[in-house]
């Protein structure tokens, strides 16, 4: 009897195992301005989600009297440092940990204090999803664009707005909906266009964890609800295979492997791959496993692949797989760069550039800077702490990247300051740098005719390539049907649309491919105007 | 079509795995001189398998630190030695001979200045003499408040302390190596990991860990909630205090006159899985050391603590 008890408890502890082992994870930000109450929601949904100890909340209680402060102070529970707890305010990225029986989550809790967006683009830079906090009494304020524009540039694909202190407002749903419409459309314009809006209180636990009865008005989840729920989507990034090499592993004559972690894309064993800088093309012979070989591999898994033929590969080698949209390879790219220095950009300077396990020196040249009161434009030759804007990137060697909308991990990078070793910029990729020596037409004077970007375009079929032809010209693009490279070349520089069919490539509805092409950046989305190519 | 997400999720664990292996494998490329600081807990256990996961079919690129105060628990340092030679590890074992000689010891010259001397001035010594320009550690960031601030690589200057107001920003998974001679960087790869990962992981890759947190019978001095444990001669008693026998365990491993034992059943995994699931207290109030002070763990590692 007392053996089944056991095995039956055996059984209930594996099945809580293979639960536990599937669940998923989702990493996320909290930003808002100072006082809009950040601390205060994740000690809330830590606190409410039964994910504090005791002992937590006797020290938070403890420092709560010495505060004098009233009743448990829920911000003390994340407040890490001495120096913030005795000004009362966040100062740095702190990381939270908690789980729920769906989801596992991981929490960036970034400081409102302009001088501190760089924390916040640090928490950013991981983030599936963006809690975008505004104080209800106070509204939509300049560093919640700021705030916003930032979750944008850095490609998180959800946005959750928690409009906070609803408490103080009277529950008021009147409140709630002016808000919403001043900050979807300022959203709208950053090209965020899924966010969800939540009133909630972090003070009272309205609509944190459970729905308020206070708000009948509000028929969407609590803020933990949609968490709970909301479709991770690990950045869109497309799914050909791209693996950065980060060490060749050689523990004797008879193997070596390139140890690196999946950018995105999956591997098999038997797959081509292309290394780059070289081109030269090999099949992976195995995917090598301390536990067992795999089978199979995909982003984001560390793996150890042997390939067939002996390549001369290195670290910041990258392979990858699919000739459709190789990687870009050059020196010259431009990038949206966020600078974290107090020192500014210099452009005189030959920064140190990492990019994926590559590292270079670089140059780097502004064009123009973002206004965070207008988010429009404007131009610049350098740029001071916290400020962001588009540069052209001239660096020592090429680099192997896709645009950073594409693929985060193979389209970011960090500058480095030689002087003081400080982590002076932050980078994401966008497209090669225009040549603007190449002669009396240029390319912007193209797209501005064109109204899209020259690209040759290739796809399975034939059938598939005039459908395409049709469905472009519908458009107002220029573009057509060509069999050579050659011409396929020449249409590209004339800054028309050239397609082609080779095996292996574009394939699908027509119209699923034209979104991709916008994605892309090569057609412009019409909706979005001129700021088409946004990141 | 490309853009719909036809590649398979990852779990949570995995995701972890596949993170730390990643910081593994930068710190081995970057730096000239990197070393692992095994503390000999469940942490390191950890560490130690997914270094060697990150480098197989190669061995571990680095050698093994460990800071041993002398006070450490007999199970420990019979565990270190059985598991480093089966590991086929290089064990570097660095103590403080000086400070013991001079009497540090707990109780003659209080918690903080005896860590003081036999972990944080022994482990800045071991870093120097060994010219290590990296160290890895076990830590975690859920273990303490100012921990969850810490980045994955964090900066150390000449005098090996650590400046919470200027830390470098730390995006995606590019980290920044560059430091001036005598500089250092502590590298926590296990930073995203809670402890109850850190159980699942042991769980699931049957990684060997210290039988003291395991639940047996310990002869320990009960003075109401707290257990210690009697391992050495100068623990004082009260009067007619006597040790009792305690079914209990250790939720963390540190120093045996500091820390605490729990009472405890959990004799396996996974019933410690499911101890930590039903607990409600956090893994390091058991560590007297951390009390010393409000926010005192930030000032250990202000100075050089790890």
């Amino acid at each position: 009897m007392a053996a089944l008890v056991e095995s039956l408890e055996e059984s209930a502890f594996a099945q809580y195992v293979a639960t536990e082992r599937k669940k998923d994870l989702l990493r996320l930000l909290t930003c808002g301005s100072v006082d809009d109450g950040k601390s205060t929601l994740i000690g809330r949904l830590l606190y409410d989600s039964r994910n504090v100890f005791e002992d937590q909340i006797h020290a938070a209680a403890k420092a709560t009297r010495n505060r004098s402060a009233g009743a448990l102070d829920l911000s003390l529970l994340t407040d890490g440092l001495r120096a913030e707890r005795e000004q009362g305010i966040t100062i740095d990225v702190a990381y939270r940990y908690f789980a729920t029986a769906r989801r596992k989550f991981i929490i960036a809790d970034t400081p409102g204090h302009e001088q501190y967006t760089r924390n916040m683009a640090t928490g950013a830079s991981t983030a599936d999803l963006a809690i975008v906090l505004i104080d209800a009494r106070l509204g939509v304020l300049p560093q919640s664009r700021r705030h916003a524009s930032i979750c944008s540039l850095l490609g998180i694909p959800r946005c959750v707005v928690a409009i906070n202190k609803m408490d103080l407002a009277g529950y008021d749903a009147q409140v709630f909906e002016k808000i919403r419409l001043e900050f979807s459309e300022a959203l709208g314009k950053l090209g965020i266009r899924e966010a969800v809006f939540l009133p909630i209180s972090a003070l009272t636990g309205d609509n944190v964890v459970r729905r308020s009865g206070r708000m009948p008005w509000f028929e969407g989840p609590s803020l933990l609800e949609h968490l709970e729920t909301v479709p991770i989507r690990r950045t869109a990034a497309h799914t050909e295979f791209r693996m950065p090499v980060q060490l060749v592993l050689r523990p004797d004559h008879s193997f070596r492997g390139y140890a690196g972690t999946i950018a995105s894309g999956r591997i098999r064993a038997g797959d081509v791959v292309t290394a780059l800088p070289t081109r030269l093309k090999s099949r992976v012979k195995r995917i090598a496993a301390l536990e067992g070989d795999f089978e199979e591999a995909f982003a984001p898994m560390a793996v150890t692949l042997e390939l067939e033929d002996q390549l001369d590969i290195s670290r910041g080698d990258l392979l990858y797989s699919g000739e459709a949209r190789a990687p870009h390879a050059t020196e010259r790219f431009e990038a949206q760069i966020i600078w974290m220095d107090a020192r500014p950009l210099d452009p005189a300077k030959r920064y140190i550039l990492k990019h994926t396990a590559r590292t270079v020196s670089a140059r780097v040249s502004m064009r123009q800077r973002m206004n965070i009161e207008t988010l429009g434009d404007e131009s610049a030759h350098t740029l001071a702490m916290n400020e962001i804007g588009l540069a052209e990137v001239a660096a020592s060697k090429p680099l192997f990247f896709d645009p950073y909308r594409l693929n985060r991990m193979t389209g970011s990078f960090i500058l480095i300051d030689p002087e003081s070793n400080a982590t002076s910029g932050a980078g994401m990729m966008r497209a090669l740098a225009e040549r603007r020596d190449a002669g009396p037409v240029s390319p912007a004077e193209r797209v501005a005719r064109w109204g899209h970007r020259g690209a040759v375009i290739r796809t399975s079929t034939m059938d598939l390539a005039l459908a395409l032809e049709r469905a472009l010209f519908d458009r107002g693009c220029a573009a057509a049907v060509v069999e050579s490279e050659q011409s396929a070349r020449a249409l590209e520089r004339a800054g028309m649309l050239a397609l082609r069919t080779s095996e292996g490539t574009r394939d699908g509805a027509t119209g699923e491919i034209l979104s991709d092409l916008e994605q892309e950046g090569i057609l412009h989305a019409r909706h979005l105007g001129s700021r088409g190519e946004g990141i | 079509m490309v853009y719909t997400q036809c590649v398979p999720e990852l779990s949570h664990l995995q995701l972890l795995e596949a993170e730390s292996m990643h910081i593994l494998r930068e710190v081995a490329s970057e730096f000239q001189r990197p070393v692992l600081l095994y503390s000999i807990g469940k942490d390191s256990s950890c560490l130690v398998r997914l270094a060697q996961k990150a480098f197989y079919p190669g061995p571990i690129p680095f050698p093994l630190l460990h800071v041993d105060t002398s006070y450490k628990f007999r199970e420990m340092i019979e565990f270190r030695d059985f598991y480093t030679r089966q590991m086929g590890v290089r064990l570097i074992v660095h103590t403080n001979r000086k400070a013991l000689e001079d009497g540090a010891q707990p109780f003659a010259i209080g918690t903080q200045r005896c860590c003081g001397l036999l972990k944080t001035q022994a482990l800045l010594d071991a870093i120097r003499e060994g010219g290590f320009d990296a160290a890895m550690g076990g830590a975690r960031r859920d273990e303490e408040r100012s921990r969850a601030k810490e980045r994955i690589y964090s900066f150390r200057d000449a005098h090996g302390q650590w400046d919470p107001k200027n830390q470098r920003p730390e995006l995606w998974n590019i980290f920044n190596n560059r430091i001036e001679s005598a500089e250092s960087i502590r590298i926590f790869p296990l930073s995203n990991w809670t402890e109850l990962d850190v159980w699942h992981y042991i769980h699931v890759e049957k990684i060997p860990i210290v039988p003291l947190y395991f639940a047996k019978e310990r002869p320990m001095l009960v003075r109401g909630e707290t257990l210690i444990p009697v391992e050495q001669p100068f623990i004082p008693m009260l009067d007619g205090e006597q040790p009792k026998m305690v079914r209990c365990r250790m939720r963390s491993l540190g120093c045996s006159p500091c820390t605490g034992a729990i009472r405890s059943d959990a004799d396996t995994v996974p019933k410690i899985i499911e101890e930590l699931i039903a607990a409600r207290r956090s893994e390091r109030e058991n560590r007297v050391i951390d009390h010393d002070q409000d926010g005192s763990m930030e000032m250990k590692k202000r100075e050089g603590y790890f």
